[in-house]
């Protein structure tokens, strides 16, 4: 309040100074609060990672069975980013474009994986996928393995992702309007041409952030992995998070340390990164 | 499904295939995704009916876990709401160095996943490491498998919430009417209280709502913070994996019903506020 525009007068000597007093207090109190929250764990993992050198680090990050679990949550987020980046961009467009019955609750639901306990996703899909679930006879049948392997954790990083490209694209359609589509429709433009060539190119970062943001929570994703993956046992459903999970369990510390340190480094420079990226490409 | 909206008139001359074919694919990636998932669960929960789950909510272990969850979300509900609200109004208001670098901070429990918010709290506050024996020893204050791990690992992940909610608002409110106030003599506090603060009731209220839903499921960063520790830092999260695990298919789905229920009432409000909000 104080320093962006200086009253010329009106303002006293004593209010100006209990401004300036109050100002200094409660900038403090924000810094001092983020500073324990926030900056005091962070600085206290790399510390955790590092206390005995980067060797260890680097060895334990080095073994086969993590490189082989971080290469597994790289994939399984590919396909659930490629899936989103699809089905994520129509819903989006569905929910501000058109107009139907039961469209409010609908779109209220779509926030529902933020609030759903990530066990309980998994649970869900068990119940669906597992051994006594509704479509173990049609899997059986078909001989596909759906619940402990691959195509069940793909399942559940969709759910728990699924707000995000929905969220982010649908302010900015919003925003961007019709006038300029209905312009290419009126100069003959299909309703394809018109979307690529209009609507996506507008949109476009939009798009990008709810692509980072889908691929920083699918990297992070545990609990419904956990469920639906049949816990840590290794092997091949185990991510890194599942990994990560193990080491602590078996009192490997550095390795747990340093793997939940990457993890959180990757997320961190995708977010922070395209952060940084929109906003250049904004001031431009 | 497309039948529902061929009451109205369609709204071009040609017949829109391609609108009801892109409305049908966005409805049948929600309901695969989204929908059948919810309703499996809500069926399976009352399979058994409506009194056998409330004795399998009501049992001593499932109704500890789940009072658990309540407070524990209540007090970082508390405790966020008006750390955010501050934070909100000190990045809106003032300009000092470094208020960029703060701003970004604000975002990044979003980024980091929760599992690896748990590793931390463990390495700052376990009992092994300096900070978390002196406190234990010195201050009697558990803080890992316990529950104060519980609210400071919320916190840690809910801190974005509140600040993203009220920042917009309070960035957008008109100072004049503040100035005007404090012409007439009104003390900083009175402006806070008469003419800063209705505006952002609304908002707050979202944002800490929101808060509180995405807490009360939180379990990768619990389950590392608060270990199993039935009757004392089991949440109901973690009790519902220990059932799974048990294969106790009654326990599961009742505890998992409740909270889905808790969660779908809680984001329709949320839902319900914005609108109002941005009205």
């Amino acid at each position: 309040m104080s320093t962006l525009a200086p009253k010329p007068t009106l303002v006293t000597r004593p209010v100006s100074w209990r401004r300036v007093w109050s100002r200094r207090l409660l900038i403090g109190l924000v810094v001092i609060y983020i500073a324990i929250l926030i900056l005091a764990p962070l600085v206290s993992l790399v510390w955790g990672a590092f206390r005995t050198g980067v060797g260890p680090v680097i060895t334990a990050l080095n073994q086969p069975d993590v490189l082989a679990a971080f290469g597994r949550t790289l994939w399984i987020s590919g396909i659930v980013l490629i899936i989103h980046a699809l089905g994520g961009t129509v819903v989006a467009w569905v929910l501000v474009r058109h107009r139907f019955w039961g469209q409010k609750i609908l779109n209220g639901l779509i926030d529902m994986p933020f609030a759903v306990s990530p066990v309980v996703v998994g649970y869900m899909l068990l119940l669906l996928f597992g051994r006594n679930g509704l479509l173990s006879p049609v899997l059986t049948a078909l001989d596909i393995r759906v619940a402990f392997a691959w195509p069940g954790m793909v399942l559940a990083t969709l759910f728990v992702t699924l707000p995000f490209m929905i969220r982010e694209l649908g302010p900015v359609l919003e925003a961007f309007g019709v006038q300029q589509e209905q312009a290419a429709a009126t100069l003959g433009a299909s309703g394809w041409q018109t979307f690529w060539y209009v609507t996506l190119p507008a949109i476009r970062w939009g798009f990008f952030y709810g692509l980072t943001l889908t691929l920083a929570r699918a990297l992070g994703e545990f609990g419904a992995v956990l469920v639906i993956g049949g816990g840590i046992q290794g092997g091949r459903t185990e991510t890194a998070t599942l990994y990560i999970y193990r080491a602590l369990d078996e009192r490997d510390t550095v390795g747990a340390y340093s793997a939940a340190l990457l993890l959180g480094l990757i997320s961190l420079i995708l977010v922070i990164g395209s952060d940084l990226w929109r906003r250049r490409e904004k001031a431009e | 499904m497309s039948t529902l909206a061929a009451a109205r008139p369609a709204p071009r001359p040609p017949v829109p295939w391609g609108r009801w074919g892109i409305r049908g694919v966005a409805f049948t990636y929600l309901a695969v995704l989204l929908i059948i998932p919810l309703m499996v669960i809500l069926r399976d929960g009352l399979r058994e009916g409506g009194g056998e789950l409330i004795r399998q909510v009501t049992l001593p272990i499932a109704w500890h876990a789940l009072k658990l969850s309540l407070w524990t979300a209540g007090v970082m509900t508390i405790i966020n709401a008006i750390m955010g609200l501050l934070t909100a109004y000190v990045l809106v208001r003032y300009r000092f160095p470094g208020h960029g670098l703060l701003n970004a901070i604000v975002d990044l429990p979003l980024a980091i996943p929760t599992l690896v918010t748990g590793v931390m709290l463990v390495v700052l506050y376990g009992p092994q490491q300096a900070l978390g024996s002196w406190l234990r020893d010195e201050w009697g204050i558990r803080v890992i498998f316990a529950p104060p791990g519980i609210i400071l690992a919320l916190l840690f992940i809910t801190f974005p919430f509140v600040v993203r909610s009220v920042q917009p608002v309070l960035l957008a409110l008109d100072q004049t009417q503040e100035d005007a106030a404090a012409t007439l003599g009104a003390t900083g506090l009175t402006i806070f209280r008469r003419i800063i603060l209705p505006p952002l009731i609304l908002p707050l209220i979202s944002g800490a709502l929101l808060s509180f839903a995405r807490a009360i499921g939180e379990f990768g960063s619990i389950v590392i913070v608060a270990g199993n520790i039935p009757f004392y830092s089991q949440t109901a999260a973690v009790y519902v994996l220990g059932e799974v695990e048990s294969e106790n298919r009654l326990g599961a789905s009742a505890v998992s019903i409740v909270m889905v229920a808790i969660a779908f009432s809680l984001i329709l409000l949320v839902d319900w506020l914005q609108r109002r909000i941005n009205n």
